[in-house]
């Protein structure tokens, strides 16, 4: 922990980083009458039914819904790891076919390859591209810095907190450049205090390295406070009920969740979603069922 | 696996240290009772079994002969081509059966029927199979860690983290890459405990191999120190294979332990 609050990140860099948001062109999503089917036989269903989205280039989106709406599916489907039933998902105008560097993803519990200090885990996109390791130990370690992480480049991944080991999955995944950044409840897993640094320390981010943004989340301030416009789901078959600009001015601090206008705003979304109270589904992957429901479901 | 840590401080490691050495000598002690006085107690009898008196001279006199290298050097190369054998088809076909539902669905119904059958019920057929004695010893003891060897990689392989897999395709890793990158480093914990297994099974094999030995190996010295009645070359035969065994599964482990640096400290989760 101590290494992290030594690096806690100065706000005022994503204040830099949006005045120059430089137009990004490449990450434009477009989707229509998309539906994903989950589960075989008997025991199959609707995860995602026949939702219309589109998302411009360098756009920052949440996808908000209760456990088991599908939001984590159509995340999955985005990743290329869910073949989508019918319908169409394009990344500038072209089909999703299969996971890609392009569109990178951070879950919820960190993916981090336990065999390889976290230098060599964020390298790790460079070294299947065939980067050379001079080259691509440099560039990791400059990713590094850009999360604040340049100190712990030679320790094990499960020597991190866990807030730094969603740092370095950040980092690992932005090495590769990619159009999207997909993130499946990436804070879901953190302390309260950890988790409201790490949304600051990503808008930061964000604000330097522009790309796609599609964050999965359950939490609507979460949402309200990352977004600038959030897809509210609801579950079984999981559609989108509303599409909701948020225009609060960035950057954003912390001090935004307590204003009128955000209550406002926050009050809309649980109304959204109070009708679905009381029904507990299990939660959905990026990668499918989770092996444990899959006989359940 | 995860036995609850006991408490590390120094007189009790030192207490504890002391009650291992104690419970070994006790043993001895009773073993020098037991076979000085011959003790019959009906169901079983010490009245043949040498002293450890004598079995010290028999040590003694085995390691001033100029036999003992002989029989060390086979059982050692017998052991290790065997052994060596074994390590490379239990990984290649555990990877291959771990990471295709095909290949599980084509090898493992044999395999599962050869893998109860014990290594002293191949000696017959070893012999007809193989020209040379030489070539059935090593089969039998190649049969004997093969086994531990291929479930464990199995199994590994199939605990890997499909997240892990997932993600890494995310990141650009081709199906080879992959299996170099994630899959074997993540089975690596589990191949290294089936390899060591494999060792010790491997020298299980070994006396039962060297039955059919003409001449050398430290089986062989001890079937044939029964055979000639020298009683207590049969311990120091038994003291050399259990010495040897364990000398040799512990250098698998850390090997093991060298190569999986991470494993110890995520707590082998």
């Amino acid at each position: 922990m101590t290494i992290y609050e030594n690096h806690q990140h100065d706000t005022a860099t994503e204040h830099e980083g949006a005045a120059q948001k430089n137009a990004v062109e490449l990450g434009r999503i477009d989707a229509q009458q998309l539906s994903i089917r989950l589960g075989n036989g008997a025991s199959e269903f609707e995860a995602v039914q026949a939702v219309d989205f589109n998302i411009k280039p360098g756009e920052f989106v949440c996808l908000l819904g209760p456990s088991g709406c599908g939001k984590s599916t159509l995340l999955g489907a985005l990743a290329g790891h869910i073949v989508p039933a019918s319908g169409v998902l394009n990344v500038d105008g072209q089909a999703i076919d299969g996971p890609s560097p392009e569109r990178g993803m951070v879950f919820q519990h960190h993916t981090l390859l336990p065999w390889l200090n976290v230098i060599d885990n964020v390298a790790f996109g460079l070294k299947m591209r065939g980067v050379a390791k001079p080259d691509r130990h440099a560039q990791a370690l400059a990713m590094l810095k850009q999360v604040g992480l340049e100190d712990v480049a030679t320790r094990w991944p499960s020597q991190l907190s866990g807030g730094m080991q969603q740092r370095v999955e950040i980092a690992r995944v932005l090495i590769n450049k990619p159009r999207l950044l997909l993130m499946d409840e990436p804070f879901g897993a953190l302390d309260a205090q950890t988790r409201m640094k790490m949304q600051q320390l990503l808008l930061d981010i964000w604000g330097r390295i522009r790309t796609t943004l599609v964050f999965v989340t359950h939490d609507i301030d979460e949402a309200l406070f990352l977004a600038d416009r959030i897809l509210v789901m609801s579950p079984r078959p999981g559609r989108i009920i509303e599409n909701l600009p948020v225009n609060f001015a960035r950057p954003r601090r912390t001090e935004l969740v307590t204003t009128p206008e955000f209550m406002l705003l926050k009050r809309h979304c649980l109304d959204l979603l109070s009708h679905e109270e009381g029904r507990q589904l299990p939660r959905l992957s990026p990668l499918g069922l989770p092996p444990e429901t899959r006989t359940a479901v | 696996m995860a036995s609850l840590p006991k408490t590390n401080a120094l007189p009790t490691r030192l207490s504890t240290a002391g009650m291992q050495f104690g419970s070994v000598a006790a043993c001895v002690l009773l073993w020098h009772i037991a076979s000085t006085l011959r003790l019959d107690l009906g169901l079983i009898t010490f009245s043949n079994v040498p002293t450890p008196h004598a079995v010290i001279n028999a040590i003694w006199q085995l390691l001033q002969s100029d036999t003992l290298l002989p029989h060390l050097g086979s059982s050692l190369a017998r052991v290790f081509s065997g052994y060596a054998m074994a390590a490379i088809a239990g990984v290649s076909l555990g990877l291959a059966i771990g990471r295709s539902r095909k290949v599980e669905n084509w090898l493992m119904p044999p395999l599962e029927l050869l893998r109860p059958i014990p290594a002293v019920a191949w000696i017959p057929l070893a012999i007809l199979m193989f020209p040379s004695s030489e070539a059935s010893m090593i089969f039998i003891t190649f049969t004997g860690a093969l086994f531990p060897i291929l479930l464990n990689t199995i199994h590994g392989v199939e605990a890997v983290d499909p997240r892990l897999i997932a993600s890494s395709r995310s990141l650009g890793a081709s199906p080879r890459a992959i299996l170099r990158e994630v899959v074997l480093p993540g089975a690596l914990p589990s191949i290294f405990t089936g390899l060591s297994i494999g060792m010790g099974t491997s020298w299980f094999c070994l006396v039962t191999a060297e039955m059919i030995s003409g001449q050398w190996g430290i089986g062989y010295y001890t079937w044939s120190s029964y055979v000639i009645q020298n009683y207590a070359d049969i311990i120091v035969g038994m003291l050399l294979i259990g010495l040897l065994g364990m000398g040799s599964s512990w250098a698998i482990k850390r090997i093991g332990d060298w190569l999986t640096p991470w494993y110890r400290l995520q707590g082998k989760s």
